[in-house]
């Protein structure tokens, strides 16, 4: 496991808010971005490693966070009871799907998992008993850890920070763990990875459960930040823009996922100077990276960081005792 | 020489003393807008902004506000609560703003409100939901109508017509879901019976399934408490299918895109409207009737046709002003207090009479009915 | 009951043919290149945008439908040539963001040139509804139907007659052998591209005076266009016809007869319910995956 990496990780994003306690964009901002981290991270695993294609993602982000939402405020459940609430429908959901759902393939599979997504978000608009409709539920009380309750931004912004390097750390855990190898090989062919006696459709419904309590887990920790929910939050639009933060990253790199989040959460909020120019810079930048790095931001800037490296006569030998490495999938090295 | 030391030790002292309060009078006061710019609800921030633009730059130039200049902080939510969110966030800690005007919906205002009240500064929403201020918030108050008023004004016209079966059909956003659930809540009180209540997606191109349900129900007539383009197809669909039912529609679509965009389908249909579009039909006597011709063609003159919801805005801001004026300075608290002090101040939705348990200060005389004819709106006595 | 039956499938086949073009657009592009264009949407509104301004600006309406999808034609042309090419070889999942890009990209561009307000194009016949026994029918959907019927079956003559039609239809089959033949896959690729783009347009346009357009306009339609193909068979152009059709039927009859509130639940859930019979589509290829 790259821990050199994660550490310098670890050490940044606890180094940011010591050295700018009241910086809206640091605090507020970079909360938010640690949470489409962990969204990314899950995602990441199912997309990147497994190979299966989610569009509805924000499904289970949605799932997770009306969890608590109804449960604390219509029937005064404690919030952690509530996100383990959550955790739970989220998990059996995913596993009751992944079996039919995962049989299919490449863009049969998006338009399933997209279908799915859509169905859930139309409940959440139309159960307006359950839901609060359109306009959400708003009155969510604070997160309460054992004694401890979450309040202000800065205490959020922690929070969401250890969840987030739980997340990362887990990830990585599972990548280099015997699930993970499995995963790689079904990703590289599926065949073969059957021939191998990979059992993979368990495999396969294994990662969508993992991938899912990441999100419904995220899903309850906005609850309580933003003390409201409402359907906008877990629409269409967002599982696309989960995905976007996974290929942006890099498929198949936990570090990229996480840094896909973060640069396209930084990047909205910065380019909301531009008002109407918005949109257009939005797409350009997009299409820019991707046309110039389709490997992904994290895995395409690390490449040219290490080729510029090499030539320069630095950089580290290659490392023989890498993990599996199957066909077009890539296995990165810590962050540079 | 140590009287003279003391003098001038004194004399400085006192210079520096009214320095400070020199320089901190020079600061200016800080609006902080967030209104929906982008997004399906844009015709709502868009004229909201533009008003706000206009008369603060108008008060600057004639001196400011308590001898201060306003400066307005705008963000857009994009009609997303969670945005609305992050930017009142942003307005209150990084830009600092005494007073929040927004949000353009009442998503966007309900979403906030936990953050506005910790943060105990006051806010004047541009919103139409009731329950923005039904149950009182110590810190939030509203300048439109709201919905409930909304739909008494249209029970009250359908009464007076002798019509007591209706059929809703209502959106799938905030403003309709509300709306539908004032609808249900009022009808008890006017002895109106809902006999059939369809619902549609707001992105939806057609009706005609819900209306062709609607026809073969036993209803004397329809509401359609809707928002932005979908209003216009259900009321061109009504006409496809050959519906001679009385059409109401909400104050949503008080707009000439709506007329144009219904086009002759149009013609006859009731909602309850802000005075601003009638205002030249107006008695000379009604008081409103100057503030509302002065706004008009103010706004019309830079920017074009005028929209209700930039007359939201207009009133939103007077409030404020006129209890900063009282106030004498910014303090949060006292601003607060100003506010809900506000009475007799005529602005575009009407006169507003503030109370501690009234947060809004107006009273349904200040809708009015209106009927689409011959492309324009015509004032029903 | 019955009466409201035949409206709602009016209604139904109305939407349906639009959905059936846009899901065309799709499959097309998607038979030249694997590629699903998530741009395909933003096509059709710029068709009909294009053309209400170009009105505005004084010229007759069929001129400025025409001009209008030229200059979409021009548009998806330009976003292949410099989109799409640069990124030729990258991973699928990555030429996908890049038209997911280029949607939000085109539709910031609406945006600022038209700002946020909703517009509508006139009908082309009036506006005076067609009585069809109980239920009614816009003159504007006839030429809807119509309009569909002749492209569907111009797209089919196309395929099936034409040389560059029958190049396009091997590259789907099988891209290496298409090229062993002497097939130039990349002029193909702009050409699926030019066709979708054109395709949408003209969508855009036939049922422009039905909806309303706005910057936002290609996102739902984009959604249902992509839902048609994949129910067809992705990849099948006839197929998306048939998926898009019976998508728009299913959404008025669930809106009619069970739920309006549910009714684009219902309807994912009868593509759910199709891709779990049929898991490449009612009419798609079966793929053989090569080990």
């Amino acid at each position: 496991m790259r821990l050199a990496g994660f550490y310098g990780f670890a050490a940044l994003v606890v180094l940011l808010p010591l050295l700018f306690p009241n910086d809206y964009f640091v605090i507020v901002v970079g909360a938010s971005a640690g949470l489409h981290a962990i969204l990314a991270v899950g995602l990441n695993l199912l997309v990147g490693y497994a190979g299966q294609i989610s569009l509805g993602h924000a499904a289970f982000f949605g799932m997770g966070a009306y969890a608590s939402a109804i449960l604390t405020t219509r029937f005064g459940w404690p919030g952690l009871l509530a996100l383990l609430a959550g955790l739970l429908v989220a998990g059996l959901l995913a596993w009751l799907l992944a079996r039919p759902i995962l049989r299919l393939r490449g863009h049969y599979l998006a338009m399933a998992t997209l279908g799915f997504g859509v169905i859930v978000h139309v409940i959440l608009v139309q159960a307006t008993d359950w839901t609060g409709g359109p306009d959400g539920l708003s009155g969510i009380p604070p997160l309460n850890l054992s004694g401890w309750t979450v309040e202000g931004d800065l205490q959020w912004y922690g929070v969401i920070a250890a969840a987030m390097l739980l997340a990362i750390w887990l990830s990585l855990n599972l990548v280099d763990s015997q699930i993970g190898r499995a995963l790689r090989a079904v990703h590289g062919s599926e065949f073969a990875a059957q021939m191998m006696g990979i059992d993979t459709a368990s495999a396969k419904t294994r990662v969508f459960v993992v991938s899912a309590l990441f999100a419904a887990f995220a899903g309850s920790l906005f609850a309580h930040q933003q003390a409201f929910v409402s359907p906008d939050s877990f629409n269409l639009a967002v599982s696309v823009e989960l995905v976007t933060m996974v290929v942006l990253g890099g498929i198949a790199s936990t570090f990229g996922a996480a840094c896909g989040a973060i640069a396209l959460t930084l990047l909205r909020q910065g380019l909301v100077v531009f008002e109407d120019y918005e949109m257009l810079i939005h797409g350009a930048l997009l299409m820019a990276v991707m046309i110039f790095l389709p490997q992904g931001l994290f895995v395409g800037l690390g490449q040219a960081l290490r080729t510029g490296l090499r030539r320069c006569g630095l950089g580290r030998r290659r490392d023989r005792h890498r993990s599996l490495s199957t066909a077009g999938v890539q296995d990165p090295g810590s962050p540079p | 020489m140590r009287s003279g030391w003391w003098r001038s030790m004194s004399a400085a002292a006192l210079l520096l003393w009214g320095g400070l309060q020199v320089a901190s009078a020079m600061e200016p006061i800080r609006i902080g807008a967030f209104l929906t710019l982008t997004g399906p609800s844009a015709s709502l921030g868009d004229p909201e902004l533009k008003t706000l633009r206009s008369y603060i730059a108008d008060l600057n130039a004639k001196g400011g506000v308590i001898g201060r200049t306003i400066e307005l902080h705008d963000c857009d939510t994009g009609g997303n609560a969670q945005q609305a969110i992050a930017c009142v966030k942003r307005l209150i800690e990084q830009d600092r703003v005494d007073l929040l005007i927004g949000g353009s919906t009442t998503g966007d205002t309900m979403a906030v409100i936990p953050a506005v009240e910790q943060a105990r500064i006051p806010l004047i929403s541009l919103a139409g939901g009731i329950e923005i201020i039904d149950p009182v918030k110590h810190w939030v108050f509203k300048t439109p109508h709201t919905d409930r008023m909304a739909v008494a004004k249209i029970y009250a016209n359908l009464r007076k017509r002798g019509l007591t079966k209706v059929a809703l059909i209502t959106g799938d956003g905030g403003f309709d879901q509300s709306g539908r659930a004032q609808l249900h809540q009022l009808a008890p009180q006017y002895g109106i019976a809902i006999v059939a209540d369809e619902t549609y997606g707001n992105q939806d191109a057609d009706m005609t399934a819900q209306l062709a349900r609607i026809k073969a129900s036993n209803a004397q007539a329809i509401i359609n408490f809707g928002f932005g383009q979908a209003p216009a197809v259900v009321t061109r669909d009504a006409k496809q299918l050959g519906i001679t039912l009385p059409l109401y529609q909400s104050h949503g679509v008080v707009s000439q895109s709506f007329i144009e965009q219904a086009g002759a389908a149009a013609e006859g249909v009731r909602l309850p409207a802000a005075a601003l579009v009638v205002a030249e039909q107006l008695p000379d006597a009604n008081p409103q009737k100057p503030v509302l011709l002065a706004y008009k063609r103010r706004y019309e003159s830079q920017y074009g046709p005028v929209s209700t919801f930039g007359g939201h805005a207009y009133d939103g801001l007077m409030i404020a002003v006129a209890a900063i004026r009282r106030a004498g300075d910014v303090d949060k608290a006292k601003l607060r207090d100003e506010i809900e002090r506000t009475s007799g101040l005529i602005g575009v939705a009407g006169v507003f009479e503030m109370t501690p348990e009234d947060h809004v200060g107006l009273n349904a005389d200040a809708f009015r009915m209106v009927e689409i004819h011959n492309g324009s709106w015509r004032l029903l006595p | 009951m019955p009466e409201q039956l035949f409206q709602f499938l009016l209604t139904g086949i109305t939407v349906g043919s639009l959905y059936a073009l846009v899901g065309l657009g799709f499959a097309l592009i998607y038979n030249a290149s694997d590629v699903v264009n998530f741009a395909q949407g933003e096509f059709v509104m710029l068709g009909a945008m294009l053309t209400i301004a170009l009105l505005g600006a004084g010229l007759p309406l069929p001129l400025a439908a025409l001009a209008a999808t030229g200059l979409t034609v021009l548009v998806g042309l330009l976003l292949e040539r410099f989109a799409i090419e640069p990124a030729l070889g990258a991973p699928v999942v990555s030429t996908i963001i890049i038209t997911i890009g280029a949607a939000i990209f085109l539709r910031g561009a609406a945006l600022l040139l038209w700002g946020k307000d909703f517009h509508r194009l006139p009908a082309f016949s009036g506006d005076a509804p067609i009585q069809l026994g109980s239920a009614t029918l816009l003159p504007q959907s006839l030429w809807v139907l119509g309009g569909t019927a002749l492209l569907v079956l111009g797209v089919r003559f196309f395929f099936e007659r034409t040389r560059p039609g029958k190049a396009l239809l091997a590259c789907s089959y099988n891209r290496t052998a298409a090229q062993l033949v002497g097939i130039n896959v990349r002029v193909m690729l702009r050409l699926a591209y030019g066709l979708s783009a054109g395709l949408g347009a003209l969508a855009g346009i036939l049922i422009a005076p039905i909806t309303f357009s706005s910057y936002e306009a290609g996102v739902m339609l984009g959604l249902k266009g992509f839902s048609a193909a994949i129910v067809g068979g992705m990849g099948n152009p006839m197929g998306a016809v048939v998926g898009g059709l019976l998508l728009g039927v299913l959404e008025s009859l669930g809106a009619g007869l069970i739920s309006s509130g549910y009714k684009d639940a219902i309807a994912f859930l009868f593509v759910l319910m199709v891709l779990f019979f049929e898991p490449t589509g009612l009419f798609g290829h079966k793929v053989a995956e090569r080990v």
